[in-house]
Order: structure tokens, then C-alpha cells, then sequence
């Protein structure tokens, strides 16, 4: 039988070590990869999710179910997120938003080319960078907030209680909040847009 | 419906978060209004084109940082946890309390004198008086100080003697 986030916190809490290593395993991917969608380095986002591992290990005594755990950990790692992001030590590892987006800001998570596939493929692959390097471009246009929301919205499937929770806003703000965000990146991506709309 | 209260409603029609009569409201107005209809599709070919985003997968050396981290993190002091660690401290802890327990309980008992009535114990007293009399007479007695010493005394001077 599978054990909720909160019955793992919990065993944690009574000092079970092991749970504690399942709840890394359950989020570890979904944490960084939001982190990397946040901050747009790789070796910080990887930093930042082990201080949210940390931070969770170091409340177990204290911690209470009174909410969803996904809510309580994306809000330790959203925080954490956008105070690294005004953080000036993070200034230099920073890509400017207006700089075009190059392959080396992005090598983190591209996949390598295999030389010997066929043409057809690797012009494909080309293609899908490009549409990536767009896609990416637009979240990383959005102010922190906004970027925020519609992370947790598409790619954490949170609903909206818990995404108004963590980012400590009403719901009516949280919708308001999402749809100028869709609605930036809909103006930003409209090529595509107009291409994937038609389909 | 307008197309302004349209837009606080898109993303819940698309997410299929709304409420029935909200569901048949939107889809009532999106009948009737291109606009609308075309952001709706707009919005939905956004949601797409995010999910092209490629997931990455943490690096090798992320479970170990954790781990080591998490090691790194000073121990609390706290009694309860070293109790629950050592049964043995815990069972004796826990009979040394009950004892205590026990010994608190246990009151005092009264002296119990063979008589209770202070009439009795008048009329008792003056029973015993003759004796206490007799032992005052013979404690001061003046002819029985000149008597020797207990026989002890006596084989000691006796050996000196020798």
C-alpha cells in the first residue's frame, strides 16, 4: 500500500529515515525541474531543492498536517526561489532577459544530437530546439510572480487554493495572476501559437 | 456572459475546474462570441506548447549532497527520543516512579498504645508507680556504691595484682 505525503512526513516526524528517503525519491524531479523553470541555472536549482530537502528534514519535529504537503513544499521552494532570484549574489549567473537565449545557457538540459541518426531527425531535433529555446524564452520573460504561478499551474497541476496558498494571495488574485500570465505568453509565443491553433 | 467575466473563467473551463452551470455559461458564450472562441484556442495551443518543455532529471550526485546535508545537521537534545532509544533506561525510569508512587501512598501509622482511654492510662501509671519508686530507692542507695565493681572490673584488677 502506498503511503501518503503526509503519513511519510509523519513517520518521518516519529524518526523513520527511510520515509524521509521516499519522499526525496517522490520529489526530487518535480522540485528541480520547477526550480530550474524559477531561477534558469541548473547547478542553483539543484542547490536550492536540497535546501528544501533540508528545511523539511529540520521541521519534522514540528511538523503539523495541517495542509497538503506538495503545498507546504513548493512554498518552502517558490520562497526560497525568488529570494535567490533577488539575491545579488546570484546576479552573475543570471541570463539577461533580453540577451538571446544561446545553447550554452540551456546546455544543462539539452539533449545531445546523435550524429550518426538519419537527416530527417536531426533536422527534427533542430526544429524542437528551437521551438524549446522559444518556449523557455517566454517563461523567463514573465516577472517572478506570474512565472511562479503558471509553473505550479501547468506543470505541478496544483489546484488553484493551493497555488493562492503558496504564493500567499487570494484565489480571485491567483486567476487574475494566471490569466495575464497565459495571456503574455500566448502575445510572446504567437507564431507558434497561431501554428499549434490551427492544428 | 461578457467577455471580461470570460476571462477570469478560460483557464478553469480548460482545466475543467468549473462547476457545471459555469461549464454550460462559458460554452454558451463561446457559441456566440469568435473572439472569445479563438483565445480559448489560443490559450489551450499555450498549455500545449508547454508541455513540450523537456523534464530534466537531477544529477547523479544530488542524493548524496541531500544525504550529507542532511547527516551535517546537529543532533537536538531531547530526552524523550534517548529514552525511546534505551527500553532498559525507560523500564527502570518507569519502575523507579511507581515506587515513588507507592512509597507516597504509604501514610504514617499512628502509634498504637496498649490503652486508649486516658483514664486507663492514669490508673496504669499509677500501677507502675511502686516499681518506679523501688528503682529511685535502690539507685540511690548509699550502701550499695561501696559494693564492688561488674565481675569484669574484678578478674582485671585481679590479673594486675598477679
Amino acid at each position: 500500500m502506498v503511503r501518503t505525503d503526509v503519513q511519510l512526513m509523519l513517520d518521518v516526524k516519529a524518526g523513520d529515515e527511510a520515509s524521509f528517503e521516499l519522499l526525496l525519491q517522490r520529489y526530487r524531479t518535480p522540485l528541480v525541474n520547477f526550480l530550474f523553470r524559477m531561477v534558469r541555472n541548473r547547478e542553483q536549482a539543484e542547490d536550492l531543492a536540497q535546501e528544501v530537502f533540508l528545511r523539511v528534514y529540520r521541521a519534522r519535529e514540528d511538523y503539523v498536517p495541517s495542509a497538503k504537503f506538495t503545498t507546504w513544499l513548493f512554498r518552502i521552494a517558490t520562497n526560497l526561489a525568488l529570494n535567490s532570484m533577488r539575491d545579488t549574489r546570484y546576479q552573475k549567473l543570471e541570463v539577461s532577459i533580453d540577451a538571446p537565449v544561446t545553447v550554452d545557457a540551456e546546455a544543462g538540459d539539452e539533449r545531445p544530437l546523435d550524429v550518426a541518426e538519419k537527416r530527417p531527425n536531426i533536422e527534427q531535433h533542430l526544429v524542437e530546439d528551437v521551438r524549446v529555446k522559444m518556449i523557455r524564452h517566454a517563461i523567463n520573460k514573465l516577472p517572478e510572480k506570474q512565472r511562479a504561478a503558471v509553473l505550479l499551474h501547468k506543470y505541478q497541476e496544483l489546484d488553484y487554493t493551493e497555488i493562492a496558498k503558496i504564493l500567499s494571495c487570494s484565489e480571485s488574485a491567483l486567476k487574475s495572476l494566471l490569466f495575464r500570465a497565459y495571456e503574455a505568453l500566448r502575445v510572446e509565443l504567437a507564431p507558434l501559437v497561431a501554428h499549434q491553433a490551427r492544428q | 456572459m461578457s467577455c471580461e467575466k470570460m476571462e477570469g473563467r478560460i483557464l478553469g473551463y480548460l482545466d475543467g475546474r468549473l462547476s457545471e452551470s459555469e461549464r454550460l455559461e462559458v460554452e454558451k458564450h463561446l457559441a456566440a462570441c469568435a473572439a472569445c472562441r479563438l483565445r480559448v484556442n489560443e490559450f489551450r495551443a499555450v498549455s500545449g506548447l508547454l508541455d513540450e518543455l523537456p523534464v530534466i532529471e537531477p544529477s547523479p550526485e544530488f542524493d548524496v549532497r541531500v544525504h550529507a546535508r542532511v547527516a551535517a545537521e546537529p543532533m537536538k537534545e531531547n530526552w524523550w527520543a534517548w529514552l525511546r532509544l534505551s527500553p532498559r533506561v525507560a523500564f527502570a525510569a518507569s519502575m523507579l516512579l511507581l515506587a515513588a508512587i507507592w512509597m507516597g501512598y504509604q501514610r504514617p501509622q499512628p502509634v498504637q498504645l496498649p490503652w486508649s482511654n486516658p483514664v486507663e492510662a492514669d490508673a496504669q501509671m499509677m500501677q507502675d508507680l511502686p516499681v518506679l519508686e523501688d528503682h529511685d530507692v535502690l539507685s540511690n542507695f548509699e550502701p550499695l556504691k561501696d559494693l564492688p565493681g561488674p565481675a569484669d572490673d574484678d578478674s582485671d584488677n585481679t590479673q594486675q595484682q598477679m
